[in-house]
């Protein structure tokens, strides 16, 4: 199908693009690669679409001592050959050649894929696991949520209608941390049936943070609190990962559909996070 | 509903135009600039046959309004082969090794293929079989496909006697 007719407009700055929100029933386009789509089928029909595509503001990776700001607009294949962003936080990176397709990767983007909040997707997990804050502007000025308290059900979080998203930023990560990371699709670029994503940092010989979520395992990411908790304070020695396992699964709220049911989601859970927390630990003291 | 004016680049030919700002880039090609060999499979992003090459990078058009294009260079499978009929080597490829039947998927495939062979390093067999999750072929069963790869990237045995 095509899309229902609507008012396209190019924003030229945040601040313009933040004005057009304001000014009634309009819609972000971004990397387009969840909207066009939406539109296609018309179970989206905006009167205005604002186009973000040219704002340059809003694109970009900073790395600093303090963390990695993403802007939204940044997209996922670029965020691929950043090596500054490779170096700092190498899970994310990790994560993002997992998000859909290089054809979609191509045109889709960080703050997209963040915002739709689909419960299977792996950026939003990535964005709770490793803390990230996301900066949210309206006319009315700025606001920072944490990424744990954004997203609220299936592909509902807590912007409203006329806040953009405009970057996320990561706090940092030591370089040596390892990347935790395993998703089990049913062919690549799918959904993920289970996925597991964070980083461990390993301090002296026990582990001083970690950072674990989840994705297709709820109706949002899942962090697995308890299992972090187990964890910090633990050497990697004596650690027992089917232990560390099952406190990961109580943290989860999986659903049966078409693809598998919900026990079956638990049960893969469990072997998926043994494998990649035993892997992690493994990994020699880098990335 | 707004109209635009766009300007932009096909297969090396300036295009001008004015259009509805709900235009697909796909369907502007194929409608407007009258480019057929973008096909739409699903209009939803799933299938890949509408994939171009967009200022260099491979891009599905079905995911793209017409407006975002302005300014850009589009390259559609009408430009892969040379004036005088010679193949692109990624169109010999797919030839010698029957990679298509149909050839419905084709012109998004070889976009693909296209982008990830020109480039300044081209891809490896691993990162182009990666990149055709990205398109769903319902004909060959994707070994024809694999084997063009192969041969495309030098890791393979060249076309069996027979095989066309
Ligand atoms: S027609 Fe564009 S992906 Fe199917
Ligand atoms: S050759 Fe028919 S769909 Fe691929």
């Amino acid at each position: 199908m095509k899309p229902a007719p609507f008012d396209y407009v190019g924003a030229t700055s945040i601040d313009d693009a933040v004005a057009q929100l304001a000014s009634g029933d309009a819609t972000v386009i971004a990397g387009g690669q969840t909207l066009m789509p939406l539109l296609a089928l018309r179970m989206s029909m905006p009167l205005t679409v604002v186009d973000i595509n040219r704002v340059a503001d809003l694109r970009g990776v900073s790395v600093s001592d303090q963390g990695v700001r993403i802007g939204a607009m940044t997209r996922q294949a670029d965020l691929l050959t950043d090596a500054a962003l490779a170096g700092a936080l190498p899970p994310l990176v990790t994560a993002v050649r997992h998000v859909g397709h290089h054809q979609t990767r191509n045109r889709g983007t960080i703050g997209g894929s963040l915002v739709f909040a689909e419960p299977a997707a792996e950026m939003p997990a990535t964005a709770v696991a490793l803390g990230a804050t996301l900066e949210l502007r309206s006319a009315g000025g700025t606001r920072n949520v944490a990424a744990e308290t954004f997203y609220l059900g299936p592909y509902m979080t807590d912007i409203v209608p006329d806040e953009l998203l405009v970057a996320v930023t990561f706090p940092a990560w030591p370089r040596h941390a390892r990347t935790v990371f395993r998703e089990v699709a049913q062919r690549p670029g799918d959904f993920a049936l289970v996925g597991l994503v964070g980083a461990v940092e390993i301090e002296g010989g026990a582990i001083a943070r970690a950072g674990l979520a989840w994705f297709g395992m709820g109706p949002t990411p899942m962090r697995a609190r308890q299992a972090e908790s187990a964890l910090v304070g633990r050497a990697p020695g004596d650690i027992r990962a089917s232990e560390i396992a099952e406190l990961a699964i109580a943290d989860t709220d999986p659903f049966d559909d078409v693809h598998a049911t919900a026990e079956y989601r638990r049960e893969v859970g469990r072997r998926v996070f043994a494998q990649a927390l035993t892997a992690a630990l493994a990994q020699e003291g880098q990335a | 509903m707004s109209e635009h004016p766009i300007a932009l680049t096909i297969n090396g030919q300036a295009y001008t135009g004015r259009i509805e700002g709900r235009l697909t880039l796909a369907d502007y090609l194929r409608v407007n600039a009258g480019y057929t060999g973008v096909h739409v499979g699903c209009e939803q992003g799933v299938c890949g046959a509408c994939t171009v090459i967009v200022d260099g990078r491979a891009v599905r058009s079905c995911l793209m309004l017409a407006v975002q294009a302005d300014g850009s260079e589009v390259r559609t499978v009408e430009s892969l082969a040379a004036p005088d009929g010679t193949l692109h080597p990624v169109q010999q490829a797919m030839r010698d090794n029957f990679g298509l039947q149909c050839g419905f998927c084709t012109p998004g495939i070889l976009m693909t293929m296209a982008v990830l062979h020109d480039r300044k390093e081209p891809a490896g067999e691993d990162e182009m079989i990666a990149a055709m999750s990205g398109h769903i072929c319902r004909c060959t069963g994707y070994q024809g496909i694999r084997r063009a790869i192969r041969q495309l990237t030098g890791s393979a045995e060249p076309a069996q006697e027979g095989a066309h």
